[in-house]
């Protein structure tokens, strides 16, 4: 929902609802105190439906346009804590296999957003920069030459940043296994498949079976 | 490791901020005000309700006064107020009230004109909001005066005052707002391009009716 005091007619368009709430409420509240009660109940819960009207149906998938040399596949990946996992650096490696890929890793920053509000999140971003560093570098290794950053502590804004920047042609997103992931429990992987109209691949990597 | 940001663009400075991951300064500074507010308003309104709701005993020094609300002036005799009840000024409030929504038009109707170019629209009708609000605070204090209690009278009072109060200090804050609008629109300032020095005054107006809305309703008429 908007704010109410996002522009002067906004505000004063607020007042006139306001003005009229509270005359109603007024009103019922002379006539019988419990009337007034559930006026204010029943004003309560239309306001809450209009917000959940404004909310409106979901907005369809945005168009990824694919830039490049037509017979590339451009790759974003996003990983944070299972980011140098042996099941996400496979899953690279297969789509690096037999035709021309080039890879974006994002790794988002992971701290609160008390921190982030306060831009306090030097630390949470120097950790996501050493796990990517180290994936690049092992990427390089086996001859994958990846590019990298650290993103939005949201991954989807994160992945959005990244979309905006990249222009992927597949997204790959490395979580814990489900009841370990928190980006699970947020629905990262559902929400990139609902805002983007790109392949979204989830691999699972479990950290406590790696060897 | 070569950056992304580097492989893509060729630019000295550092690269440009991606908006979707920042938190806009204009909405983060109107909900920490807004969330100030409410919590300001808020816990006044929570010392009213509570004396008038859930402990009203402590609404009035006067044994037995409390059972009324407004308290009873005197103590009551076999349940009935024989020196009557203190008295909020309801239909001078409500005139007040009438007063400060007006003046809400007016400043409706400055913005707007100062939006099409018309300046003499836009200064009449900061001067007329200006004049309405001073009326507004003005009135305030003459019912002040005239209310017939003060706060030695109970805590009933104290809320009273302090409600009421807090909303006057938004409403002469409001007023120098809108002061410096006046003086900077009669040097000339402002166009419909360039009326931002408006518009933040005029939302915070517009906040500040809305205020009184709520406590002229809950103190006056509920």
């Amino acid at each position: 929902m908007e704010s109410p005091f996002r522009s002067e007619a906004a505000a004063f368009r607020f007042l006139l609802i306001t003005i009229g709430a509270f005359a109603l409420i007024v009103v019922a509240s002379w006539i019988n105190t419990w009337l007034g009660v559930v006026v204010w109940l029943l004003l309560s819960a239309a306001a809450a439906w209009v917000y959940l009207q404004q909310r409106g149906p979901k907005a369809p998938p945005e168009h990824v346009e694919h830039v490049g040399p037509p017979d590339e596949r451009r790759i974003l990946v996003i990983a944070n804590e299972t980011v140098g996992a042996e099941e996400l650096l496979s899953a690279i490696s297969e789509r690096a296999l037999g035709t021309r890929a080039q890879f974006l890793v994002v790794t988002p920053a992971l701290t609160s957003r008390l921190k982030t509000w306060t831009s306090d999140e030097d630390a949470a971003r120097l950790a996501a920069q050493q796990r990517l560093d180290a994936t690049l570098a092992h990427l390089a290794s086996v001859g994958i030459d990846a590019q990298g950053e650290v993103g939005d502590l949201d991954p989807l804004l994160a992945i959005q940043d990244a979309v905006h920047e990249f222009h992927p042609d597949e997204i790959v997103i490395s979580t814990h296994p489900e009841g370990q992931s928190n980006w699970l429990e947020r629905g990262v992987v559902a929400g990139a498949r609902e805002r983007f109209d790109v392949p979204v691949a989830h691999v699972v990597v479990d950290l406590d079976r790696a060897p | 490791m070569t950056s992304h940001a580097e492989a893509l663009h060729e630019q000295h400075g550092p690269p440009e901020a991606n908006q979707s991951s920042r938190v806009d300064a204009r909405t983060l500074g109107i909900f920490l005000f807004i969330g100030s507010e409410i919590m300001l308003f808020g816990s006044f309104f929570a010392a009213y309700f509570f004396i008038r709701v859930v402990n009203p005993e402590a609404s009035t020094i006067l044994p037995e006064a409390w059972q009324f609300w407004p308290p009873c002036k005197e103590p009551p005799a076999g349940g009935v107020c024989t020196a009557g009840q203190y008295e909020f000024p309801v239909f001078v409030a409500g005139v007040n009230t009438a007063i400060l929504v007006t003046s809400s038009f007016t400043m409706h109707w400055a913005l707007q004109s100062i939006k099409r170019g018309q300046r003499a629209g836009f200064l009449a009708g900061m001067v007329l909001t200006f004049l309405m609000g001073f009326a507004f605070l003005l009135t305030q204090a003459i019912e002040y005066l005239n209310v017939g209690f003060n706060t030695g009278d109970g805590a009933f009072a104290s809320v009273f005052f302090g409600l009421t109060g807090l909303h006057g200090a938004h409403v002469a804050v409001g007023l120098t707002l809108l002061g410096m609008v006046i003086v900077r629109g009669f040097r000339g300032h402002y166009s419909p391009e360039h009326h931002h020095g408006v518009e933040l005054p005029g939302i915070y107006w517009h906040f500040v009716d809305i205020m009184w809305i709520v406590v002229y309703s809950a103190v006056y008429l509920l």
